[in-house]
């Protein structure tokens, strides 16, 4: 199968995978310009595979949570592409990709000697505003199942559960924020690749894979155009 | 000396389907066009949603562009009978406007040329609002003047060709013509948004009652901006106005205040443009954007129009509010004049330049 995999809950980051395996990948950490980069990086890769658009299968999409105004970019750009192309679109938390790359390192055998508990997994990923977004995820048939979260946190309210969680040999993965609260992470980096490979196995079990962002937070009302009266007393008028 | 012949793209005979998406603010635009025609047209509003905060929340409406996309192109296209084979071109309003609502419908436009393998033309907003005319009163003379009005622009262009030479001759300086009469609504007490409270309220009072002040139109200040506006003043004249009528408890007329605010916008407007007409040998004005509403503009606008000779075009009101067709529009002119198409990597542009009608390739 192919699939086309499409993440902007940080940076801008697409991978073509096709059977199983990255044909290629194109992508940038910076935190912005995801509207700029996001189609050039799909047209990049399917180039790269020799593939037309509508020669995929599946797109695959990160749904977040993120609080870029960028996590719009990817779901619209595969909204719209799937659309144009006939190709369906699946939606998977972008913080399942980080879960994924654990169990995935723990299955080679490559976890290192803190990996007591391989079968489960801490994520905790920038929030901005000094909050985490994290969850809790345990390895399943159709890829990583949330027991806890997601949610938005203050890192200070995780660091008791990090510690007890540690203490029975559970890790924590993500970009490694907060690392006086929260501890050092497992050092497994995001792969927008494991997305297009949960993608699949819950599209291929009919599960849901709804392409809904998941924000977490209520729309920030600060900015309200014309909400400044550059003029006193506006009571007095009425 | 030969040529290698050129094969055309399309039947010549037949113009090109282009599909126009609009999100610059709180309103999802997604409508189709041939030619000069226009085959559909689609819009979805968050403005219900903004209306209990007073204003535009930008979040909101991002979110809400995100969830109305789709939708509003199935719906256009359901209702043109149509598909998106048939579609040979996308236009999307890149800028100005708020960057988290020009993002969604940019993205979404450039994945759907990707998808498609069409052109992409990354078109302005603002230049859009008079462009929609030529589907409503037919094709542009060689030069004409339009006056763009709404609750984020007031902006005085000149346009020899709607694809490839507009100037922009004068802007706002400050508060847009639609966004101080919501402003004035709010120190009336009136709902927000206060734009049609306030025409309603002003065609019951007197508009010579109160002499409120025209900005940039005396002296120095004329001379140094002859075609820019400046409604801040005049907004903090009404509310000194009320201001000393509550605080002597003096009795006064709201009617009469919003009439007269309401000549100071209308007066200010005509008289710039008809000048900027007159010194640019323009006999056709276009008035387009969504305070072209009001009534007390259109009025004198009619009025003194006629009487200086300049036809006035002004499209029904649902074109003059922010919609897809205008940008569908703009692209179908843009796609006639033969240019090329924007870059995959188009940038939204919260500031795009009234003189850019199309955001074209870097030069070689």
């Amino acid at each position: 199968m192919r699939i086309l995999a499409i993440d902007t809950s940080a940076g801008t980051q697409v991978a073509l995978v096709v059977d199983g395996v990255v044909a290629a990948r194109a992508g940038t950490p910076e935190g912005r310009g995801h509207a700029e980069h996001t189609t050039p990086f799909v047209h990049d890769v399917l180039a790269a595979g020799g593939l037309e658009p509508r020669d995929l299968d599946l797109v695959a999409v990160g749904t977040g949570p993120a609080p870029f105004t960028g996590l719009r970019v990817g779901l619209v750009s595969a909204q719209l592409l799937g659309r144009a192309a006939g190709v369906a679109v699946a939606g998977v938390p972008s913080l399942e990709a980080w879960a994924q790359g654990w169990f995935e390192r723990c299955a080679d055998g490559a976890a290192g000697p803190s990996a007591a508990g391989p079968g489960e997994v801490r994520v905790a990923t920038d929030a901005r505003r000094r909050e985490v977004y994290t969850a809790r995820y345990v390895a399943g048939e159709h890829g990583p199942v949330a027991v806890d979260g997601p949610r938005v946190v203050r890192p200070a309210d995780l660091a008791d559960e990090v510690t007890r969680e540690r203490a029975a040999g559970i890790a924590v993965v993500g970009p490694g924020l907060y690392p006086d609260v929260l501890g050092d992470v497992a050092d497994v980096p995001f792969d927008v690749a494991h997305l297009a490979a949960i993608a699949w196995l819950r599209t291929q079990a009919g599960e849901p894979v709804p392409v809904e962002p998941l924000y977490l937070r209520r729309p920030d009302v600060h900015g309200v155009l014309g909400d400044a009266l550059a003029v006193g007393a506006p009571e007095a008028a009425r | 000396m030969s040529q290698p012949p050129v094969q055309p793209l399309v039947d010549p005979s037949v113009p090109p389907l282009v599909l126009g998406i609009e999100s610059t603010c709180d309103e999802t635009g997604v409508a189709l066009v041939r030619g000069r025609e226009l085959l559909a047209d689609v819009t979805a509003s968050s403005m219900d949603e903004h209306a209990r905060y007073g204003g535009i929340v930008p979040e909101v409406a991002s979110r809400a562009h995100l969830e109305a996309l789709l939708p509003s192109l199935e719906a256009a296209l359901a209702s043109a009978e149509v598909t998106l084979a048939d579609v040979d071109a996308i236009a999307v309003a890149s800028g100005p406007g708020l960057v988290g609502s020009l993002t969604v419908g940019t993205a979404g436009a450039k994945a759907l040329a990707l998808g498609l393998g069409v052109p992409l033309y990354g078109v302005n907003h603002v230049v859009g609002h008079a462009a929609v005319d030529e589907l409503v009163h037919g094709p542009f003379p060689e030069r004409f003047l339009a006056l763009v009005v709404s609750g984020g622009h007031s902006s005085l262009l000149l346009v020899r060709d709607i694809a490839t030479d507009v100037v922009e001759l004068g802007q706002t300086l400050d508060d847009a013509a639609g966004e101080a009469f919501d402003k004035v609504g709010r120190l009336l007490g009136l709902p927000y948004p206060g734009g049609p409270h306030v025409d309603r309220l002003a065609r019951e009072g007197d508009p010579t009652a109160i002499p409120f002040p025209r900005g940039l139109s005396k002296g120095r200040e004329l001379l140094r901006h002859p075609y820019d506006f400046s409604f801040s003043g005049l907004k903090t004249s009404v509310a000194r106005y009320l201001e000393a009528r509550e605080a002597s408890g003096e009795p006064f007329s709201r009617a009469d205040v919003a009439a007269s605010f309401s000549e100071a916008v209308a007066d200010v407007l005509v008289t710039k443009t008809l000048r900027a007409c007159e010194e640019h040998g323009a006999d056709t004005l276009v008035v387009g954007g969504g305070f072209s509403a009001n009534s007390r503009l259109r009025e004198l606008a009619a009025e003194r129009c006629a009487q200086a000779g300049v036809e006035l075009r002004i499209p029904p009101i649902r074109y003059c509010t922010d919609n897809g067709a205008m940008i569908a529009a703009l692209g179908s002119a843009v796609v006639r004049a033969g240019l090329p198409s924007s870059p995959l990597d188009l940038a939204v542009d919260s500031q795009m330049s009234l003189s850019v009608p199309v955001v074209l390739p870097p030069a070689e």
